[in-house]
């Protein structure tokens, strides 16, 4: 792998790609190191991914779940993204990776308990380093940053991985968020979403720059425009920016240009602001067709894909239906977190509320 | 524990960077940071020669970007440092707001206990010293109303090192705001020892019989003087430093309400919504049948904080609190 950020420069508006739509390499000296077991793992993943997300969307409407933004089309990121990732490292995420939070050790489980408004399911209990979801947009890339500061003043070897949406680069925490990784040198990889919408707000009326990946020559880091529905390009790219970022060289932003293919959220529909010849020109990048052409040429795939999503689909269902078992808050979980240390008067109001509660049960 | 017996006569602005130095030296975890406060010290020369003694790694100038510097500490507190940020006023406090409230306050409760974010917002707040617009504001309400965050206001320099040192080894998020008004008004003999003051706890200043003020910050000097004046006219005032403005201290408050029987608050801030506001609520719900009087505030209108030659109007003098005095206890 020879990946060179000047070899992409994205003032000249330059696209980092290793395999065309057809799943032919085009660009083999920029291969990166995959072996054919990781490749086929990595198509595994984004159809998890896509089914699990797929569903999700189908419970939310069934009105088994709350809002759910969904990630169809934009799976390649985010399972690169878990490729790239060691398990020290940090994970800073938006809210559209879903199979980068599976990689990291989330559950879906969890994610499908944050989704029907339970808590419990932020806290991502089992994964190693990573961040619960931010709502607000583009506020967790201070976030990323400060942990980039921690890391380098306990002189340890991990690496951040921040992620955002297009919207979220005209937020001023982005900006503030970049300058401040520049000028401390923090080992953060920025990962910026670019799916082409901020709900309803096409990119050519978020910003004027050419791309997004050119505002961090700005900033002072190496920026890198990839073809996000590339699995092998936005591996190279991820790979190279957190080898880049490991050995103290400072951040690196990189833009996945890719589309979100499903609605913003479950509230959202996007048939009242995209055509129909966009969605289908998208379709032919698709990022999982484009890989099963690779592997279906090169012999590599040998599975009944069919099989493979009964039984993948047999598995979302098993942890939804875990997710939907669960019991709700109690009364302590309301007051349990808010401090570290409870102060009185919390604990005063919890009794004032357990008193009500009581009267409640009496008048039965 | 509170007090020490090397002593040396400090001003607040002395005490705080005392509690700063022990920290730092104590804890190598905890990094201050923000415009202005390494090389130069901080515009009121709080962190002066801190960056000289522990380094640009611990003590450190950052970018100006309120939201990334309260953001960043949100990360960095996440991973395991203690940071302390500075922001350089009360009205800069603002654009950090989206990070303080939607992420400092709340990373414990939202990964139920996963993650913590033991960090100190520092600033200067009140007004009283001729400043430009945006540097005199009391937002101690704004932030007191927001849960998961302690906010902490000291009145001595005494408080201020016991107070900051408690904030910097709790694990919760603070707001540690300070009365720039008398940052080198009050010089007081401080341990220079390590001490801590609990948060979450008033203290009875002076204790008296006829009526309950409570203040906090650089009101407590001015309650003092009227005091003088109460004296006079032969009123026994009982004085209570808040000391922490969230987690208020109800019980502190509402004993010494039962005992005098008035109350009456005394504060920086605009008057409606306000930690007086607060006050009278625990009045009515602890002390309502001892009440012998209105609770009163005596606070700023609630009107932008007036330039330097209109702000004489908005200021809480010891001539007004001394009338509100005398009016409740003469009702």
């Amino acid at each position: 792998m020879s990946l060179k950020f000047e070899n992409y420069n994205p003032a000249e508006d330059k696209l980092f790609q290793i395999m065309d739509n057809m799943g032919v390499i085009i660009n083999p000296s920029e291969m990166p190191d995959i072996s054919d077991a990781l490749a086929v793992k990595a198509y595994k993943d984004m159809l998890f991914s896509r089914i699990a997300d797929a569903m999700a969307v189908s419970f939310q409407r069934q009105g088994r779940m709350y809002t759910y933004p969904s990630n169809y089309g934009q799976e390649a990121i985010a399972v690169a993204a878990g490729m790239a990732m060691r398990e020290e490292d940090w994970m800073v995420p938006a809210f559209r990776e879903l199979a980068a939070w599976l990689a990291k050790g989330a559950t879906l489980k969890e994610i499908f308990l944050y989704y029907m408004g339970n808590e419990e399911g932020s806290a991502f209990k089992n994964a190693k380093h990573l961040l619960p979801f931010s709502v607000p947009i583009s506020s967790q890339f201070p976030h990323a940053v400060g942990i980039g500061y921690a890391i380098n003043q306990h002189k340890k070897d991990e690496v951040v991985f921040a992620f955002v949406g297009d919207g979220g680069t005209s937020e001023g925490d982005f900006s503030e968020a970049l300058n401040f990784a520049a000028v401390w040198k923090v080992p953060v990889v920025f990962i910026v979403q670019n799916n082409q919408y901020a709900i309803s707000v096409p990119i050519r009326k978020q910003t004027k720059s050419k791309n997004i990946a050119v505002k961090a020559m700005a900033f002072g880091m190496p920026g890198i425009k990839v073809d996000g529905n590339d699995i092998f390009a936005m591996y190279a790219a991820l790979k190279h920016a957190a080898d880049y970022a490991r050995t103290k060289n400072g951040p690196v932003l990189i833009e996945g240009f890719t589309y979100r293919r499903g609605a913003h959220t479950t509230s959202d529909d996007p048939t009242k602001y995209r055509t129909k010849e966009e969605e289908q020109e998208w379709d032919a990048k698709d990022p999982l067709k484009r890989l099963k052409f690779y592997l279906d040429s090169k012999g590599l795939w040998t599975e009944d894909e069919e099989k493979l999503t009964e039984q993948y689909k047999q598995e979302v269902e098993r942890q939804f239906e875990e997710a939907e078992k669960t019991p709700p808050h109690t009364l302590d979980d309301v007051f349990k977190y808010t401090h570290y240390e409870m102060p009185d008067e919390l604990r005063r109001q919890k009794v004032e509320y357990e008193k009500f509660l009581q009267w409640k049960e009496g008048r039965k | 524990m509170e007090g020490g017996t090397k002593m040396s006569v400090m001003t607040m602005v002395q005490a705080i960077n005392n509690a700063m130095d022990i920290k730092l030296a104590e804890d190598s975890n905890v990094v201050i940071y923000g415009e202005d406060v390494g090389y130069e010290g901080g515009v009121f020369r709080v962190t002066e020669g801190l960056q000289q003694k522990y380094g640009e790694n611990r003590v450190f100038d950052s970018p100006l970007a309120e939201s990334a510097i309260v953001g960043t500490a949100v990360g960095m507190a996440i991973a395991g440092l203690r940071p302390i940020v500075e922001l350089q006023f009360d009205g800069f406090t603002y654009p950090a707001f989206n990070q303080i409230v939607s992420h400092a306050a709340r990373m414990h409760n939202r990964t139920r206990g996963k993650f913590k974010t033991p960090m100190v917002i520092r600033f200067p707040y009140g007004g009283g010293i001729n400043a430009l617009e945006h540097h005199s504001e009391s937002p101690e309400a704004t932030y007191g109303h927001i849960p998961g965050l302690k906010v902490v206001i000291p009145s001595t320099p005494h408080d201020a090192k016991g107070l900051l040192i408690s904030a910097i080894e709790s694990d919760d998020t603070i707001i540690f705001m300070e009365p720039k008004r008398i940052y080198r008004a009050i010089k007081q003999e401080v341990s220079t020892e390590k001490f801590s003051i609990p948060i979450g706890k008033a203290k009875v200043v002076t204790p008296g019989t006829d009526i309950t003020v409570v203040a906090y910050g650089a009101m407590i000097r001015e309650v003092q003087k009227a005091m003088v004046m109460a004296k006079e006219a032969g009123i026994s005032v009982e004085l209570i430093d808040l000391r922490t403005i969230y987690p208020i201290d109800r019980e502190t408050i509402a004993q010494s309400i039962q005992k005098t029987g008035r109350v009456l608050t005394v504060a920086e801030s605009p008057t409606s919504f306000g930690v007086g506001a607060e006050i009278m609520a625990i009045a009515n719900e602890e002390a309502f049948l001892y009440l012998e009087a209105p609770p009163r505030r005596v606070n700023g209108f609630d009107t932008i904080i007036p330039l330097a030659k209109g702000e004489h109007f908005y200021m809480q003098t010891p001539e007004k609190i001394f009338y509100e005095i005398e009016r409740t206890v003469r009702f």
